[in-house]
């Protein structure tokens, strides 16, 4: 077929092209599907160091008194072990499926801002590696991924670690906030003809609000860092007690961030899984506009709940009420979303490929972390929890078994679309039970580690306080975690070769982005296609409709924007810019500005379409 | 040219509001910024009256200079408005001029900020004076990049103009660079209340 598509194209038009291939056609991309894969692969790559740092931790914990990496190593592990999770995994795999699937769901031929988007890309790459450089220097960051200040300050870390920190995190940051920016664009205004707000996929509307929390959140961690770095590179006093600063505020702005950031992580998941639950059940999403409220409620509730990371501050009892009610209350939404995919599952034919079981293991795992949230979020009770393995134990449960499970089955959902192949279902399902197994093993038993007093953050135990067995269990746990997660590995490689290929729709989807070929053409649409329906393939006559637009060969290809290597060097300049600010001298970070007013400039003047 | 390259055209311009995606792209970027605004201005309310050793911000700030620094940058937004009227018409004239006359009152607004700073320096007031100094600075220095930011993107703006290269059919690139230049003013307006005038 790409090939008859290709004489055409020579024929007909010489601008138009079909694909380019080679390195250099992937580092000047501005198509959001390569962009997508991109993003995939990298956030994938740091998915293993992170991993590798948790089983650094875990061996260290396998018995008391423990000496198998030093207490300052510890340190720099469950930092990184932290900030990459969720800064350089979970969030960007999350992007991985905004870009690819968001623009196919709602029926656009790319994003809003293609060069954009490539720049969030690169930003995203450049800050990852930066803040991973750290290693190379021994100075890897080391006071936790929340940076309580006044431990960040200089009195107290003179070392760089703390400045790779803030300057890796305020990097990344501005890729957040373009990328948000980029995704409430898209989707407010690149619907296809017909595709109204309430008939778009739960996964596209999570996206909306995730970008909206991301532009909104990310904000606030921007200034923390900024008035942290103010603090340690030009003497200013944001969080130095002695000049009357308050290392109270670092908390209040970390955690406004930190808890839409919460969000930011589990709102992606509960798209992916509200997409996939109806589609192997056989029935529309139960309940679709209550859960599309239920979604917004959790990204308005999610700003007023921060300070319940806060309890033992001593913000006082009013303070410390408002927020168990209104952490209380966003448990209330988040319910309605479980009930809503219980009741879509309800009497539907269900079936269960690898895609189904994730998504089922979701709700079922999330719900125990949700539970557990639910507890500390009375105070009283928080008090004795706050800093023990408990809370370990419960974002653990919400992150991997809500955030990145609901990942997983999106991959297995998805990867079809994107190569034209399925994934192998009996890895599939070897990869599924060891993560469940794995992932249960390890962290159920930390519930009782933490209550039985073990805390977070310390390099080793005594063995009077009788926590090895519960130590134990986690660690054999964290191995089964480890290999299922090598099992997906190799799934994903041998399927893109030897996975069973597919029309495309395998599945019988009914949403948009299954009436296209897969892997889909570069321009996505021959022509903007028309829906009338929350799942214009569920219904015969629609679909012929829409199939008729979707898979028509074109006379001409669409013209789409030109590929730009001006991305990549304006996220080099940022990296660099921010990077100079470390050697001290103040003007060095004006050169890294210069370079990227450069590439700014350049990439203004060069013309979007060729 | 055939249909189906029509076809395709419209699509490009296709959006679901009707409304320019840089446009609705930009003012979520607004929003973002403004919660950066607020966060940095929050902080500056949060130390305000904490400073332990001076100079302290009465002893040191000057409304009437400042009002006048603000009246300035205000002016800028009228001249602004009268630039994006001008290259909408059509007129190069008109646009050079306004457009001239905003950067020009932007840069005068910087060279006031840049005064200020080095007065408050000399009376001994720095970034690791006290919190004052120090929430002043950054929330100030921050405000003030952005005016630096926006004079920079209006000389662009201004070169092409005089270029011919800038007519009333890229008048959404000036209107997009008004709606920075209104919201930076927009936020000089509250730092200006809440740091000059309510002490």
């Amino acid at each position: 077929m790409s090939t008859t598509v290709a004489t055409e194209t020579a024929q007909t038009h010489a601008g138009a092209h079909t694909e380019d291939t080679g390195l250099w056609s992937w580092v000047t991309t501005v198509d959001h599907k390569r962009i997508g894969i991109m993003y995939f692969l990298t956030s994938f790559f740091f998915f293993f160091v992170g991993g590798l740092e948790a089983m650094l931790i875990r061996i260290q914990l396998m018995r008391p008194e423990n000496a198998f990496i030093s207490a300052e190593t510890y340190n720099q592990m469950f930092t990184m072990h932290g900030t990459t999770m969720v800064f350089l995994v979970a969030m960007p795999m999350a992007v991985a499926f905004f870009n690819y699937i968001v623009p196919l769901q709602i029926g656009a031929r790319d994003v809003a801002f293609p060069r954009l988007n490539a720049l969030s890309y690169w930003i995203f790459l450049f800050g990852g590696l930066f803040i991973n450089s750290s290693f190379l220097f021994g100075a890897a960051p080391n006071t936790s991924w929340v940076g309580y200040a006044n431990l960040t300050s200089l009195q107290f870390e003179p070392g760089r670690n703390v400045e790779f920190w803030i300057i890796g995190l305020s990097i990344l940051g501005i890729s957040s906030i373009l990328g948000g920016v980029n995704f409430i664009t898209t989707i407010i205004n690149l619907r296809a003809p017909g595709m109204k707000l309430m008939r778009m996929p739960l996964f596209s509307w999570m996206t909306l609000v995730t970008s909206f929390l991301l532009i909104t959140a990310i904000p606030v961690i921007a200034v923390a860092l900024i008035l942290l770095a103010f603090d340690r590179f030009f003497g200013a006093n944001f969080y130095e007690v002695t000049a009357g600063g308050d290392p109270i505020l670092w908390q209040h702005l970390f955690w406004l961030f930190g808890h839409p950031e919460v969000y930011i992580l589990i709102l992606p998941s509960f798209g992916i899984i509200s997409d996939v639950i109806p589609t192997f059940s056989k029935k529309p999403l139960f309940g679709y506009p209550v859960v599309v409220y239920a979604g917004i409620l959790i990204g308005f509730i999610g700003w007023g709940v921060w300070s319940h990371h806060m309890f033992t501050v001593g913000l006082g009892p009013i303070a410390d009420s408002f927020f168990v009610a209104s952490t209380m209350i966003i448990a209330i939404p988040t319910g309605i979303k479980i009930f809503n995919w219980l009741a879509t599952m309800w009497g539907g034919a269900i079936r269960f490929p690898t895609p189904m079981l994730f998504a089922v293991g979701v709700v079922a795992v999330f719900t125990v972390g949700g539970l557990s949230g639910i507890m500390h979020a009375s105070a009283p009770i928080d008090l004795q929890q706050h800093d023990s393995y408990f809370v370990v134990a419960h974002f653990h449960y919400v992150l991997v078994g809500g955030a990145l499970m609901g990942l997983f089955s999106g991959l297995y959902y998805w990867f079809p679309k994107v190569t034209g192949r399925l994934m192998s279902e009996t890895l599939g399902k070897w990869h599924f039970w060891t993560t469940m197994i794995g992932f249960n093993l390890t962290f159920f038993p930390m519930h009782f580690a933490g209550l039985f007093g073990m805390p977070r953050r310390t390099w080793t135990y005594q063995a009077e306080l009788n926590l090895e067995t519960w130590n134990q269990l986690s660690t054999v746990g964290a191995f089964i975690f480890g290999f299922s997660s090598l099992l997906l590995f190799w799934n994903l490689f041998r399927s893109l070769k030897k996975g069973e290929a597919v029309d495309p729709n395998p599945w019988k989807s009914g949403t948009l982005e299954w009436s296209i070929p897969s892997p889909p053409h570069h321009y996505n649409f021959p022509v903007l296609p028309e829906v009338r329906s929350r799942e214009p393939l569920w219904d015969d006559a629609e679909r012929a409709e829409v199939e008729a637009q979707t898979l028509m060969e074109p006379e001409q290809e669409p013209v789409m924007p030109s590929p730009s290597f001006w991305p990549m060097v304006v996220a080099f300049g940022i990296t660099l810019t921010w990077a100079l600010i470390m050697t001290g001298i103040w003007w060095a970070p004006l050169a890294g500005l210069a370079f990227t007013a450069y590439g700014i400039f350049s990439w203004a003047f060069q013309p979007a379409f060729r | 040219m055939s249909q189906a390259a029509a076809t395709a055209h419209d699509d490009h311009h296709y959006t679901s509001t009707g409304l320019s995606s840089w446009k609705v792209g930009f003012w979520t970027f607004i929003g973002s910024e403004c919660l950066f605004f607020a966060t940095l201005i929050s902080t500056y309310m949060v130390y305000k009256g904490r400073s332990i050793t001076g100079p302290y911000p009465g002893e040191i700030l000057d409304i009437p200079l400042t009002s006048v620094s603000t009246f300035v940058l205000l002016m800028s937004s009228l001249a602004m408005v009268l630039g994006l009227d001008g290259i909408q018409r059509g007129s190069k004239r008109l646009t050079l001029i306004w457009l001239g006359a905003v950067i020009l009152l932007g840069a005068t607004f910087l060279g006031f900020q840049v005064y200020e700073f080095n007065h408050f320096v000399h009376e001994g007031l720095t970034i690791s004076t006290n919190v004052f100094g120090s929430s002043f600075f950054v929330l100030t220095g921050f405000h003030g990049a952005h005016v630096a930011g926006g004079v920079i993107w209006l000389s662009t703006l201004w070169i092409l103009a005089a270029r011919g290269k800038l007519t009333s059919a890229d008048s959404l690139k000036v209107e997009i660079a008004g709606l920075y230049w209104h919201f930076v003013d927009i936020v000089w307006i509250v730092i200006f209340t809440l740091v000059y005038l309510i002490q």
